[in-house]
């Protein structure tokens, strides 16, 4: 009953999805306000009956009824509770269903909080966002049903695969479709400023919001995915360069580049076209990623063929939305007017040349990711493209933009004055090179190119301290004037400080683990030690234990520094019954920035278990970085300018706006 | 045909779970400048039958044998560049990370460099374009008397409320 009412809610949402989708364009066409309210209600209630749908799947998970297929394949009675409700995306169909369920919730959030846009913008946006839904939901209705159920009901499932049984899956997954649905809404609006034929900076005001959070979700999705692959996989690697890992990031990068343009278009008037050109291209990567992860082509060129219904149908979904909004670009852009003069050495400079090396970077991660599968489709070679290639062309292109980013700050719009940035840089400048000669001289004339990385961060950092101080004029004037400054300072300048920081910081772990990343790897017995990066590591003995639906191995370690005894340190292997897999919970040991690492392996006939220990320098910077980044999202997000909205030109000054 | 799918998926992943096992003691070289040449080629190979994996990552039993194999070949006095090329000979450019520039991979390592530069050169272009345009536009701002002389009396002609925006 809960399932086929799950199914028709569904197909309700369909239908109230393709009503969106005409009938308020209809009414822009005829300019009937009564028409074009109609997508706000239809939005509001494809949002219910969505909602209800997940509800309904969520239900069938937690009572464990295994007469649905998703459910047999992918839940277990005995699952801990959380696992069962997270098992509800740890598949192919429910994973849709959630896509869908947020994509109608940004709908949805539109339609409640978009008051304040024009009426004809309004109904345009929610229509093409009805466009992207009715694809999706018929897609899920066509070829991945998640409520189809199985005629001869089993009595157990078959449980979630094990490595997704991990927190991790009750945080990533959600995060990161937030981040890649969320930019839907750009999409939506860039789509219809085309449809209308008119933009201007207003508009790039209502979608910075969206944009902005769309990107903290995407940010702090894939920085909570690299450290559940760390600390899940067992030997301590946060990035992989994989395809998968590509398809999230390449939306990132075109995202980050489209933040950056919407600013010189809200404050300047000027990039419109180009703008509305990343917005695009941002969500066709968002879908590009869908496509690449959802269809199995990732796995094989072959598995792809093999079973081609769902990867052909995200296929069309694909050539559709991207080759139409293209041509859409390509016959209307033109009559969008460009504004705004700048001389290259300005704000705007600046964050055009940002923009040039995000794409670039973006189009690199493209290439590598398609060019195995477009080379192999086309004259059956084989080639892999992995993370040295990636390493050779991806990492040059951030020292170019790095050395820039505290200059973009200091410059002032229209045109900058370069050397007066640079003069007000000297202190940040001084600071990086002192960092340079004393990791220089510390690690004695081994590889120049780790301190040299590292200078460039604390250049990055200190920049971003640089312009704050520059804002509240600390130093210059007495203290008192510095705080008034410091409260009057818009949100927006304190996140671009704290973002930019933000990067430095994640540049710092990165380089930081992987030069001075110790490693050992050997059989240990119970009663050996071994010594690591100045602690002892004993193994002082194993253990099983039995959890709920596994058993595990434990082994424990003694851990000291310099004779004092720190808290014990206790790796498991643990056994699924009924996959019959196993999955390696490796322990982490936090010390300052820095963590030891242990994972266990198989244990042989005479007790010699295989260890491997690791000592990961500055290591949680790779994660802090990006949480600094997503925080200084929040607090731009939270300007009072973004907050309140768009100022309506015709009725200015006769309401205020209630902030939302 | 979903069957075979669902399987060749659960051993993935079953390959993928048990990373645990990459690099076995038994397998470091007791020359340690060695084993780090060991470990740095085993970084830029793949393993063929994991998913983007290179054999210095992968527990499949198959990076476990091409890992030896480099061992065994570094030991027999190798360059690392005649290990690249041995592996190659047998197993294809499939099991290199890294392609090597050649004529199809020629548009995947050109790429970033000639989006770089045409980007730059298109920016250049369209800031001088809009430069010219500019000089263009003040130019022919500047009004002649006569046109003045008209504003002038069509301004003191409009009624003053038509004038309020």
């Amino acid at each position: 009953m809960i399932a086929e009412a799950g199914h028709y809610a569904l197909v309700l949402a369909l239908g109230l999805a393709l009503i969106q989708s005409t009938v308020p364009i209809l009414g822009a066409r005829l300019r009937d306000p009564a028409l074009m309210n109609v997508a706000r209600s239809t939005a509001l209630a494809q949002l219910v009956f969505v909602l209800g749908s997940f509800a309904a799947l969520v239900t069938l998970h937690v009572t464990s009824d295994f007469s649905v297929l998703n459910v047999y394949e992918n839940s277990h009675s005995l699952k801990p509770m959380i696992y069962k409700i997270t098992g509800v995306w740890g598949n192919h169909e429910g994973s849709m269903l959630l896509w869908v369920s947020i994509l109608a919730l940004f709908g949805g959030l539109v339609a409640a909080f978009g008051n304040n846009l024009p009426m004809s913008l309004r109904a345009h946006v929610l229509a093409v966002q009805a466009w992207i839904a009715s694809a999706f939901y018929l897609f899920i209705l066509i070829t991945s049903n998640p409520f189809i159920r199985i005629a001869n009901p089993p009595l157990e499932g078959r449980d979630l695969n094990p490595v997704l049984q991990d927190i991790g899956l009750a945080v990533h997954p959600p995060m990161l479709y937030l981040g890649y649905v969320g930019f839907s809404i750009s999409f939506s609006f860039a789509i219809a400023a085309l449809l209308e034929g008119r933009i201007d900076a207003a508009w790039a005001r209502w979608v910075r919001p969206w944009t902005l959070l769309a990107w903290i979700f995407l940010t702090l999705g894939i920085a909570m995915g690299s450290y559940w692959a760390y600390y899940e996989l067992g030997w301590g690697g946060w990035w992989f360069w994989d395809p998968v890992e590509n398809a999230s990031l390449m939306p990132w990068l075109a995202g980050t580049a489209l933040l950056h343009s919407a600013v010189v278009m809200e404050k300047r008037n000027a990039l419109k076209v180009w703008t509305i050109l990343l917005s695009i291209l941002t969500f066709s990567l968002s879908l590009l990623g869908t496509f690449l992860v959802r269809s199995g082509v990732l796995t094989s060129v072959h598995a792809f063929a093999t079973d081609p219904r769902r990867g052909v149908f995200i296929l069309l979904i694909l050539c559709l939305f991207i080759g139409g909004s293209l041509s859409l670009y390509a016959w209307r852009a033109s009559a969008l007017k460009q504004g705004g003069l700048f001389a290259p050495i300005s704000r705007e400079g600046a964050l055009v040349l940002n923009n040039l090396f995000l794409t670039t970077a973006c189009a690199t991660v493209l290439v590598g990711t398609l060019y195995p599968l477009a080379l192999e489709v086309l004259t059956g070679d084989k080639i892999s493209v992995g993370a040295p290639f990636f390493n050779l062309t991806f990492a040059p292109l951030f020292i170019p933009l790095l050395i820039a980013v505290p200059f973009g700050p200091l410059l002032a719009w229209k045109r900058g004055d370069l050397l007066g940035a640079a003069q007000r840089l000297t202190a940040a400048g001084i600071g990086a090179l002192i960092a340079v000669a004393v990791l220089w001289a510390w690690t004695r004339g081994g590889s120049a190119l780790a301190p040299l990385a590292i200078g460039l961060a604390v250049f990055v950092v200190l920049g971003a301290l640089v312009d704050l101080v520059e804002r509240l004029g600390l130093f210059r004037m007495p203290l008192a004037i510095s705080i008034r400054r410091a409260r009057g300072l818009p949100r927006a300048s304190w996140g671009t400080a704290f973002a930019h920081a933000g990067v430095g910081l994640a540049l710092i772990g990165i380089v930081c683990e992987t030069t001075w990343n110790s490693e050992y790897i050997g059989s240990m017995k119970p009663g050996d030690v071994t010594h690591i990066a100045g602690y002892d590591m004993k193994l002082d003995g194993i253990t099983q234990r039995l959890g709920s639906n596994y058993r595990e191995m434990v082994v424990k370690f003694d851990v000291s520094r310099n004779g004092r005894q720190l808290q014990p340190m206790m790796p498991s292997k643990r056994s699924f019954v009924t996959r019959g897999s196993t999955t390696t919970e490796s322990a982490l040991q936090t010390h300052g920035l820095s963590q030891l690492y242990i994972s266990v392996g198989d244990t042989a006939a005479d007790g010699a278990t295989t260890v491997r220990i690791y000592h990961k320098p500055m290591v949680l910077l790779i994660w802090f970085g990006p949480v600094l980044m997503a925080f200084g999202g929040m607090l731009s997000l939270s300007d009072r300018r973004l907050r309140v909205g768009a100022p309506k030109p015709a009725r200015a000054g006769r309401l205020l706006q209630p902030a939302e | 045909m979903r069957r075979i799918l669902a399987l060749v998926f659960a051993l993935a992943v079953m390959i993928s779970s048990s990373a645990a096992y990459a690099v076995l003691p038994d397998e470091v070289m007791s020359d340690p400048a060695k084993e780090a040449r060991a470990r740095n080629l085993s970084r830029e190979l793949r393993c063929m039958v994991c998913q983007n994996e290179s054999i210095d990552d992968s527990a499949a039993p198959l990076a476990r044998d091409i890992r030896l194999l480099v061992r065994e070949r570094i030991a027999a006095g190798d360059s690392d560049a005649q290990v690249l090329n041995f592996l190659v000979a047998r197993y294809g450019e499939f099991v290199l990370l890294k392609p090597r520039l050649e004529r199809q991979t020629l548009l995947l390592w050109l790429l970033t460099p000639s989006v770089l530069t045409a980007g730059a050169l298109a920016l250049w272009i369209s800031s001088r374009r809009r430069k010219a345009m500019a000089s263009k536009d003040s130019a022919s701002a500047r009004l002649t008397a006569e046109e003045e002389a008209r504003i002038k009396q069509l301004m003191s002609a409009e009624p003053a409320s038509d004038r309020q925006i």
